[in-house]
């Protein structure tokens, strides 16, 4: 077993609301090995986000620790990086400068500006979204804006990287065009990842592990699955291959059999 | 009635209406871009647009100018739009005359108005940017001064003429004084609502990235609130523009405001005509230029 990266140990999650005391997570108990990718999938409203906000140090527990490199975390920090689900781009900056404000954070202490700019534009030329480093986030397509996001994310190389729907917003076919991009980073720079999806494909073809969570309130995690597909994964390699069509055959069946949503 | 009006219209005299018209290009000056050869289809289509442009405002302009010439034939007193117009081409032929204190240009009162109201305004935003950005982010403040402004800002700021004249002593910094009260309220409750309303995803940016407290000012509130410093600044540049008149008919000395009063009292009803279209026309390029500065400054979000 590698090192892990994040440990997730009895977290419990409550809101207090106008209606009294909301139990949202309960009993989550979670290890994520160091370059693993995670992925987080479950019917819309169980948790999926306030997990990945409580490993983003966005929000801290009710109840449990979550640790990050053996060090609790207590609030947010470079070191995890997050891609939101609305690109949340500065409308007021450029492409590069979007980048360009997580990198200077990280590392404009120990390095010179020609460094700085050079990582920024790497971080894009490998979304490749170089042709467009000078564009203001209105003047690019939704894709193209995610891909910034996610080149944002890179660019700090945190520990772990923490994706909430990185691509809902997006048509199936940007989104598949974005899940390939996604799938050769990772597998370039080795990232620790964990991501929310509602997509099954998206979750078996891009991680090691796929952790299903049961239907809110008081959510915790229902089943986890290991993804044995070996790396590097090619999409229409798979899309016959027996193993990817059984993780995909387990997930469909915890998500419609087990937690059946009802029509609300 | 308004349709008689509209009827007795081409009454008024034809030279008149010809001149007013050139008039009225200046004031709203028309955008003409720089046309490439295209074909004689799209450049009729242009004309077309063009003309529906252009042409109901100056059709607007020359009922207001028929009115006023009828207003006018019938009422004495009420200097007619030749009259007027002859006066305006004297006036502005030398708008920069001065034959001591209560005897100046146009030019010069206009000037003076300005910069009593950029001096009030200057001071109102130096003070009010920096609180509403406090009371924008902490609720504590907001809830402290919240009602002191409720309070205060319904008050006509000429009723702090007379505070201003018992603390300055003289007319002139009282009327900046009124401009200053009048342009702090919407510049405070506006920057403080532009901060309230920076979107959380922005914070929640910055609290990732865990930039310093510096940096979120500079790179994301100030940004985020500046389309709404501008409408503040807006809104009290307008306000501002509207009292000074009437402060400095109550002070006297150099300005547009006391030279209304002062053609009042000889009885040049003519130049006080005058005087209405110049503080419109000034008013309304104030107000322009904000505009654009707004739209320089404004983001969008999608
Ligand atoms: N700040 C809050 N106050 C009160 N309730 C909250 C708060 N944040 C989340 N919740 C509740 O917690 C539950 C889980 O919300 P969460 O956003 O994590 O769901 P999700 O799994 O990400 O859903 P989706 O797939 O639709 O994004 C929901 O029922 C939601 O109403
Ligand atoms: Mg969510």
């Amino acid at each position: 077993m590698m090192k892990p990266m994040v440990k997730i140990e009895s977290v419990g999650q409550s809101f207090q609301t106008k209606q009294g005391k909301f139990i949202a997570l309960r009993d989550i108990d979670l290890t994520v090995a160091k370059g693993e990718v995670v992925t987080l999938i479950g019917h819309s409203g169980c948790g999926k986000s306030t997990l990945l906000n409580l490993i983003a140090g966005l929000t801290l527990p009710t109840s449990g620790v979550l640790l990050c490199d053996n060090r609790e975390i207590a609030g947010p920090g470079p070191d995890r990086a997050v891609v939101f689900q609305n690109h949340s781009l500065l409308p007021w900056m450029t492409c590069f400068e979007n980048v360009m404000l997580g990198v200077e954070r990280v590392f404009g202490a120990a390095e010179k500006k020609e460094k700085l700019r050079a990582r920024v534009e790497a971080a894009l030329a490998m979304v490749h979204m170089d042709h467009a480093l000078h564009k203001y986030p209105h003047e690019v397509s939704g894709g193209m804006k995610q891909r910034v996001g996610i080149a944002r994310a890179f660019a700090m190389e945190p520990k772990i990287l923490l994706m909430d729907e990185p691509f809902g917003a997006l048509d199936a076919l940007t989104r598949a065009s974005l899940q390939d991009e996604l799938l050769g980073v990772m597998e370039k720079t080795g990232a620790t990842t964990v991501m929310v999806t509602h997509d099954v494909d998206e979750a078996v073809l891009l991680s090691d592990r796929i952790v299903m969570m049961t239907n809110g309130p008081a959510a915790t995690i229902g089943e986890i699955l290991s993804v044995a597909l070996p790396r590097p994964r090619d999409r229409l390699a798979l899309a016959h291959d027996a193993t990817f069509v059984e993780c995909r055959g387990i997930v469909l069946e915890f998500l419609y059999r087990k937690q059946l949503k009802k029509a609300a | 009635m308004s349709n008689v009006v509209a009827l007795k219209l081409p009454i008024a005299p034809l030279s008149e209406e010809e001149e007013t018209a050139t008039e009225s290009q200046c004031i709203s000056p028309v955008v003409i871009e720089a046309t490439p050869p295209i074909g004689q289809a799209r450049a009729g289509k242009r004309l077309i647009e063009f003309a529906k442009t252009v042409v109901p405002p100056i059709l607007g302009l020359l009922l207001l100018i028929g009115i006023w010439g009828l207003v006018s034939m019938k009422t004495s007193g009420i200097p007619g739009p030749a009259v007027t117009w002859t006066e305006a081409v004297r006036l502005f032929s030398d708008p920069f005359y001065s034959n001591g204190p209560n005897d100046q240009g146009i030019g010069w009162n206009v000037l003076s108005s300005l910069k009593r109201v950029a001096i009030g305004f200057g001071f109102a935003a130096a003070v009010g940017i920096p609180m509403g950005f406090l009371l924008g982010r902490f609720t504590f403040m907001s809830s402290m001064f919240d009602p002191i402004i409720s309070l205060l800002r319904p008050v006509s700021p000429l009723a702090w003429l007379p505070i201003g004249l018992l603390v300055f002593k003289k007319a002139d910094p009282a009327a900046t004084w009124t401009i200053f009260i009048c342009s702090i309220w919407p510049m405070i409750l506006n920057t403080a609502e532009g901060v309230r309303r920076v979107p959380q995803d922005y914070l929640n940016v910055a609290r990732v990235l865990g930039l310093p407290e510096a940096k979120v000012i500079t790179k994301i509130l100030f940004p985020a609130v500046l389309p709404y410093m501008l409408t503040g600044i807006r809104l009290s540049i307008g306000t501002a523009w509207l009292v000074i008149v009437a402060a400095e008919m109550l002070t006297g000395g150099v300005g547009i405001g006391f030279w209304v009063w002062d053609e009042w009292n000889n009885l040049k009803v003519e130049h006080i005509v005058i005087a209405i279209f110049v503080i419109g026309l000034v008013g309304l390029l104030l107000e322009q230029c904000l505009i654009q500065l707004a739209k320089r400054f404004t983001y969008e979000t999608r």
